[in-house]
């Protein structure tokens, strides 16, 4: 199979039943993506599909041959932090660190969903967004935390959302 | 997970007539089969056919295409201009991760998050037939009222399928022998009754490719969900209503309800006992007590009775212009 990670192209031969998830971090080695519940309800495997934010072991692999796949690895490096790296350091927006790489893709994938206007739960008008902490703390709803560094989170969010 | 076939299906007819499960966001179907509770041999990934666009309707109505992405769907300016109902049903349910993948179709054909259908250490009719129903007698708080048998009394979890049962949204499907055909969603889902891991009446290897959604109805337009937490949970009871009122009194009113029932649920008598009325507590007490007639508890579920009965009253005042 052949995939394109992070803009290089990258070949496997997993099992068929592998999710994207596996495939990225016991196939390629790619083990920034986290394995929390694998069952989608804690948003630890966050990566970006074609620029959209997913949940890595809820899909196949086979599934995604033809995708551009971005995971934290893509974003940035320890020399060349992305923005939101640099706000999640500054606002101390992690204690064990674990969720954190999905934290951050999931942040990449709402800011730019943000951007284009897609309304929120919390949005009181549909078609008017102003980015409040509820509506960023509903947009990441996906994501736990079970340190708990919401407040910092929403802080680190807000500040790159504002720059 | 048990291993499969997968073949990736280039048209709908091809899907269709290469005679397996169809997967599309696999957000539901994989985590059942990670628990083995789907077990699929075969598994025909339809995610690259041309079914991903909303389509103008000459009545003014929208086509939505099965593998519309929840997301999109959610931020359609036509639909959230025509059916905000249908946009705040979409937003309220699962995480922006999930509403990326999930599609239109997937939504439509999610299973229960019943505890026991997800424990397969316990009796489940609908996931072992004939079993035994745990959830009777069990813990049953999420659990359905309304609709149940004494075989099952799941919920179907999805949000979007509520507001599209208050719309009278049509489903269009392709089935194995070329034909197609337009399913109302009144007539989609079927009760538990003796056979709960029948859910919908899609015969074997039937494909929906679309759903349709008749011209904007008039009025005002909600989608309520009470659940236990903020965010990214199932509803306990949710309410998508459109009511229309015209010289003071109600002229149409379409609701319908979530967290309740085996399927998104609809009662005429509900909307009998508002249409024509002036909008007033006792009306809106009439059409609970019309809804809540036949609802029965089963011990940790009790409480969702009265919950429904104040979640409805308080959406037919927003609905009514708070006039009562």
């Amino acid at each position: 199979m052949h995939f394109t990670i992070n803009g290089a192209p990258r070949e496997a031969e997993p099992d068929i039943r592998t999710s994207l998830l596996d495939l990225l971090r016991e196939h390629l080695g790619l083990t920034g993506t986290k394995k929390g519940c694998d069952h989608g309800q804690c948003g630890a495997c966050t990566v970006l599909v074609n620029g959209r934010r997913i949940n890595s072991c809820l899909t196949l692999a086979v599934m995604h041959q033809d995708d551009d796949i971005l995971t934290i690895e893509g974003l940035g490096s320890a020399e060349n932090l992305h923005p939101l790296q640099a706000a999640f350091v500054k606002h101390d927006g992690f204690q064990c660190g674990y969720c954190t790489p999905g934290q951050i893709c999931s942040a990449v994938g709402m800011l730019d969903e943000v951007a284009k206007g897609w309304p929120s739960h919390v949005s009181g008008s549909l078609d008017s967004i102003e980015l409040s902490d509820a509506e960023i703390s509903e947009r990441m709803s996906g994501n736990l935390c079970r340190c708990s560094a919401y407040p910092n989170i929403v802080d680190a969010i807000r500040e790159v959302a504002e720059a | 997970m048990k291993s499969f076939d997968y073949a990736r299906a280039e048209s709908p007819e091809a899907a269709v007539a290469a005679g397996g499960r169809f997967i599309a966001g696999g957000t539901n179907l994989l985590d059942l089969m990670k628990l083995q509770i789907e077990t699929p041999e075969k598994l025909v990934d339809i995610s690259r056919l041309d079914l991903a666009e909303i389509e103008e309707r000459a009545d003014g109505g929208l086509t939505i295409g099965a593998l519309v992405p929840n997301s999109d769907l959610a931020a359609d300016s036509r639909v959230i201009k025509r059916y905000p109902v249908l946009s705040r049903a979409l937003l309220a349910g699962a995480s922006g991760q999930l509403r990326n993948k999930a599609t239109t179709g997937g939504n439509l054909l999610q299973r229960t998050r019943c505890y026991y259908f997800y424990d397969t250490a316990m009796p489940c009719n609908k996931r072992e037939p004939g079993s035994g129903c745990s959830a009777i007698g069990g813990f049953n708080r999420i659990l359905a009222v309304l609709g149940t048998s004494d075989q099952c009394i799941a919920t179907h979890p999805s949000d979007m399928a509520v507001a599209m049962r208050a719309l009278d949204a049509v489903i269009v499907t392709l089935r194995p022998d070329g034909d197609r055909r337009r399913i109302a969603i009144g007539d989609f889902y079927r009760l538990p009754g003796d056979a709960p891991q029948i859910e919908t009446m899609l015969e074997a290897g039937e494909l929906i490719t679309h759903v349709e959604l008749p011209p904007p109805p008039k009025g005002i337009q909600l989608y309520r969900k009470v659940r236990d937490r903020a965010s990214y949970a199932f509803a306990l009871v949710s309410v998508a209503g459109i009511v229309l009122v015209e010289d003071g009194r109600i002229a149409s009113a379409a609701l319908a309800f979530g967290g309740l029932a085996p399927m998104p649920w609809r009662n005429p008598a509900v909307e009998a006992a508002l249409i024509g009325q002036t909008p007033s507590t006792a009306t809106f007490e009439a059409a609970t007590d019309a809804l809540l007639a036949d609802a029965k508890g089963f011990g940790s579920n009790d409480f969702k009775i009265p919950l429904t009965r104040r979640v409805l009253i308080a959406c037919l005042r927003d609905l009514t212009g708070g006039a009562a």
